[in-house]
């Protein structure tokens, strides 16, 4: 078996990941679920925190034209979380109050993306102004 | 292209989902499915989702599509195997599936198809 070099066997607390095609929210998906397990969150929890991450890429794909998933495990006592910001540089969301309720869409899904990613974590911030890119912060502690 | 098989078991058509999907595959399926009800003639569609680890609201608009396409077509469509991670996920989403037949695993769910398809049955020869 290779000897890996010291600085990869260390295990990184944060990271980026692409979103910038359909394939890239499947990876996303993927790389929440085995952060989410390494934390040792319930299978419920992992399943809440994937979905989340799920909907805020395709948001970034489909409205934002693309963009990035940050991910970074937290630490907080004896507390472990993970938190997940998506960043796009799309128009942006003119009326948040709007975008947050159930039901609303200015495409063509359902309008529970952001309303309902909000419901699946623990933490949850935007950040968007009309022309300036969106920005989606969620965090779920174990 | 990469694709989720349909099979055909008599009246029915069974699907069985073990990938994580991409969006397009997942409309792919729509589109297969629905073909397929046609092309066979198919009275009842089982999809066991039991290998899904996730549904998002693009997924499970997908499957209320299908169960929705499917009934226009004259053909029944049961969901099984959910695993409950993923029900209680869905639900706090906001997504609640109506519409839906849904089914705990593909025995039930088949025997919930085969009722269905009874109860027509009995109904022709009512009419009759």
């Amino acid at each position: 078996m290779e000897n890996f070099p010291t600085s990869m066997t260390t295990t990184p607390t944060s990271g980026e990941a692409p979103l910038r095609s359909e394939h890239d929210i499947v990876l996303a998906r993927q790389l929440v679920r085995r952060m989410s397990q390494s934390l040792e969150f319930s299978l419920v929890d992992q399943t809440k925190i994937v979905t989340a991450a799920s909907e805020l890429a395709r948001n970034a794909l489909i409205y934002g034209g693309g963009g990035t998933m940050h991910w970074e495990l937290l630490k907080e006592g004896t507390r472990n979380g993970l938190k997940l910001t998506f960043s796009d540089e799309g128009p942006g969301i003119p009326d948040l109050e709007l975008a947050m309720s159930d039901g609303w869409t200015s495409g063509t899904g359902l309008g529970l993306g952001l309303s309902g990613a909000r419901r699946l974590v623990n933490q949850f911030e935007i950040d968007s102004r009309a022309g300036a890119g969106t920005r989606v912060s969620i965090a779920r502690w174990k | 292209m990469e694709r989720i098989p349909v099979l055909r078991m008599g009246n029915f058509l069974l699907v069985t989902i073990q990938v994580d999907m991409h969006d397009q595959l997942a409309l792919q399926l729509q589109d297969d499915l629905t073909n397929a009800i046609e092309r066979n003639g198919a009275k009842g569609v089982l999809i066991d989702i039991s290998a899904l680890e996730m549904v998002d609201s693009f997924i499970g608009r997908m499957l209320s599509d299908i169960s929705a396409m499917g009934r226009i077509l004259d053909c029944a469509t049961v969901l099984v195997g959910m695993q409950p991670a993923v029900a209680i996920t869905l639900v706090e989403l906001g997504l609640s599936l109506p519409g839906i037949a849904t089914a705990l695993n593909v025995e039930r769910g088949m025997s919930l198809l085969r009722g269905k398809l009874s109860n027509l049955d009995d109904h022709d020869a009512n009419e009759r």
